[in-house]
């Protein structure tokens, strides 16, 4: 605990007598990057927004190292923030941006000249110093907005979906380099994101959130190989999840069969989730298989076949490069390391049934800011 | 096919109304009681300086209250929810609903003697003022009368601020007197001077309100001399009427030049705001 450069503890939020954070406890360690991961209205941008300062939690406190900064306005933090949408300053140009934080605390010029071509080095900006930053594509606002806030040398970055606006390859590219950075300058970060791919190649440590709640705090291993809970199984990556019974340690029986699995520590006969990586499912015979079902539709991914099978009425999504036709009846084998077990949760039964399996799609941005601004920018044109 | 002929109809309301007064005024301006070509209204006015002086006097300090007291109301505003913003907006402009006549009239009747105000302080024990008929008396009028012209140029541009760049601000250290003067009041320029044009041009030219709340104590206003000049002195003296005009004419299109530099600096980022 000694080495956290930021704890919140049971920290509540409710706007409106709505709850959107709740007995919300977190630890940051100097130097981590760490990603708050979760659906969007799950509190995720609400929790860096009063790390930044700009909500105050109407219960629980914030620390900074030792000192509690729960009342501290956001211009006394040694944090600084990379906003959605970047926010840079339109009536200024990117020399002016990056200078600004060091000129509202007064520095001299030549520190002010030093560390703005510093920072417009790191994000590869040399030579855009007096260009207007509306004339700026998404990639160099984005690189501009990166260096402004480093330009302050904060302690920790708080950054709040910055790649969202970015298309793909794009996104990709400013992944590496924004970890390269954070490697390079030892920085915390805090970092916010609906993506759970981005959260597991970043980060150190990801937080899964889901309805103002801390589901579970793992690295991106743990919390891939290891989900708490059916949320956290079905949000991280695929996941075919079924009803079983622990009948005792290393045995579970589901589909009306037994299976040897790693999982222990459950009470004789408990009722359990199971979860199946579509990845780690195996495809043989049917006559040799664990199970055997019938393949209703199959869809071609590039590296793989996303293949929907149906077991006695429960669909499984399983990932394969060999591909069946629809109609095919084909047999799995499960390995004991291809089980794993979860305890019941509020969200048993609500995940990891492929029925009605349509592609999930990326949403922008974080819908918590966007609706009111989408409103706002549908009523400006009536 | 030509859309251009759309604006026919304007183009021959401009000629008939605004063309041809013009040229009216100028032709009385350079002629004399007989209609002979002269130069000898020009010096007259000199005469009138005194109202020339007030009357920009008056202007610039209605304007300068307008925008003190517009200014934190617009950004207060600006920065609401967006039922909130239509609801204000329409109460500060409430009063334009009514006719301008009838509502310095209601003013003259709270500041007047016995008026409402008076009777506040009488009941609250303090002495009575005598507010009829002065200059402040003016200014207050012409505040009452033209504050919702700066208010919704001010909201207007306000408005398109983005909460988060506000943000980034403080998120970089700035307090709030830094967040104000190094990114609103730069990025609310434009709304600032067409604000500015919106009192200033008006109220330096007004004669109702001087006419309804100044005295015999006060400077006679410039809109006043004029109106005076053309139809409540006999014999009507047009001609100095009309070179009186002419200069106002001038002073206003100069105050809009000078505006209209500050606005260019701003121009270029309005598409960012947008």
């Amino acid at each position: 605990m000694n080495n956290s450069v930021i704890t919140l503890k049971n920290i509540a939020v409710s706007f409106d007598g709505e709850q959107v954070l709740k007995d919300f406890n977190l630890s940051i360690s100097d130097g981590e990057f760490v990603t708050l991961l979760g659906p969007s209205g799950c509190g995720k941008t609400t929790t860096l927004r009063i790390i930044g300062g700009f909500i105050s939690p109407t219960d629980g406190d914030v620390f900074f190292g030792e000192k509690n900064v729960r009342d501290l306005p956001p211009y006394k933090r040694e944090v600084n923030t990379i906003f959605q949408r970047y926010a840079l300053f339109p009536h200024m140009d990117v020399y002016e941006n990056v200078a600004f934080g060091l000129r509202v605390q007064k520095k001299d010029k030549a520190d002010i000249e030093e560390t703005v071509e510093k920072m417009l080095s790191l994000v590869n900006l040399k030579g855009f110093e007096h260009r207007k930053v509306s004339t700026l594509s998404g990639g160099q606002q984005q690189r501009v907005a990166i260096a402004r806030a480093l330009a302050n040398r904060p302690k920790v970055l708080l950054l709040d979906e910055p790649l969202a606006a970015l298309d793909l390859k794009l996104r990709k590219d400013m992944q590496n380099e924004l970890k390269n950075m954070q490697k390079q300058l030892g920085i915390t970060f805090v970092y916010v994101t609906h993506d759970q791919e981005e959260a597991l190649s970043m980060s150190d440590t990801v937080v899964v959130m889901d309805g103002g709640k801390i589901q579970q705090i793992g690295t991106p291993l743990d919390i891939y190989n290891e989900p708490v809970n059916a949320f956290v199984a079905d949000f991280i990556g695929e996941s075919n999840i079924l009803d079983g019974v622990m009948k005792r340690d290393f045995v579970v029986e589901f589909f009306g069969r037994t299976f040897d699995c790693l999982d222990s520590g459950f009470d004789e006969n408990e009722p359990v989730d199971v979860v199946i990586r579509p990845e780690d499912i195996d495809i043989v015979e049917p006559i040799r298989g664990h199970l055997t079902g019938t393949v209703t539709s199959v869809t071609f991914k590039g590296v793989h076949y996303e293949t929907i099978v149906d077991f006695k009425g429960f669909k499984w999504l399983i990932q394969t490069t060999d591909y069946y036709a629809p109609g095919t009846v084909i047999g799995i084998v499960l390995n004991p390391e291809d089980i794993h077990i979860m305890k019941k949760s509020e969200y048993s039964g609500l995940f990891g049934d492929y029925s009605s399996y349509s592609e999930e799609f990326d949403e922008m941005a974080d819908p918590e800011i966007d609706l009111v601004e989408e409103t706002k920018e549908a009523e400006s044109y009536e | 096919m030509n859309k251009k002929r759309l604006a026919a109809p304007f183009g021959l309301w401009m000629l008939l109304f605004t063309v041809i007064p013009l040229g009216m005024v100028l032709w009385f301006a350079l002629t004399d009681d007989a209609g002979n070509f002269t130069l000898q209204n020009l010096p007259k006015i000199a005469e009138y300086s005194d109202s020339f002086w007030y009357s920009l006097y008056v202007g610039a300090l209605s304007t300068f209250l307008c925008l003190i007291l517009a200014y934190p109301l617009a950004f207060s505003i600006s920065r609401r929810s967006e039922r909130a913003q239509r609801t204000l907006v329409m109460l500060v402009m409430l009063p334009m609903w009514m006719n301008s006549l009838l509502r310095i009239t209601a003013l003259k009747s709270i500041i007047s003697e016995k008026g409402f105000l008076n009777r506040l302080l009488e009941l609250a024990g303090l002495p009575t003022q005598h507010m009829m008929g002065t200059t402040g008396a003016i200014v207050l009028g012409m505040v009452f009368d033209f504050l919702p012209f700066m208010v919704l140029p001010l909201y207007s541009v306000m408005t398109k601020i983005d909460g988060r760049v506000l943000e980034a601000a403080q998120d970089l250290g700035a307090n709030a007197f830094q967040v104000l003067f190094r990114v609103v009041l730069p990025l609310s320029v434009p709304g600032i001077t067409a604000g500015i044009t919106m009192v200033f041009v008006p109220s330096v030219s007004s004669f109702v309100v001087s006419k309804l709340l100044g005295s015999a104590q006060t400077t006679t206003m410039i809109g006043e001399v004029i109106e005076f000049l053309f139809k409540g002195s006999a014999p009507p003296y047009y001609n100095v009427g009309a070179v009186l005009s002419l200069v106002l004419m001038v002073l206003m299109l100069l105050c809009m030049a000078v505006m209209s530099v500050f606005d260019k600096d701003s121009d270029e980022m309005e598409g960012m705001m947008a």
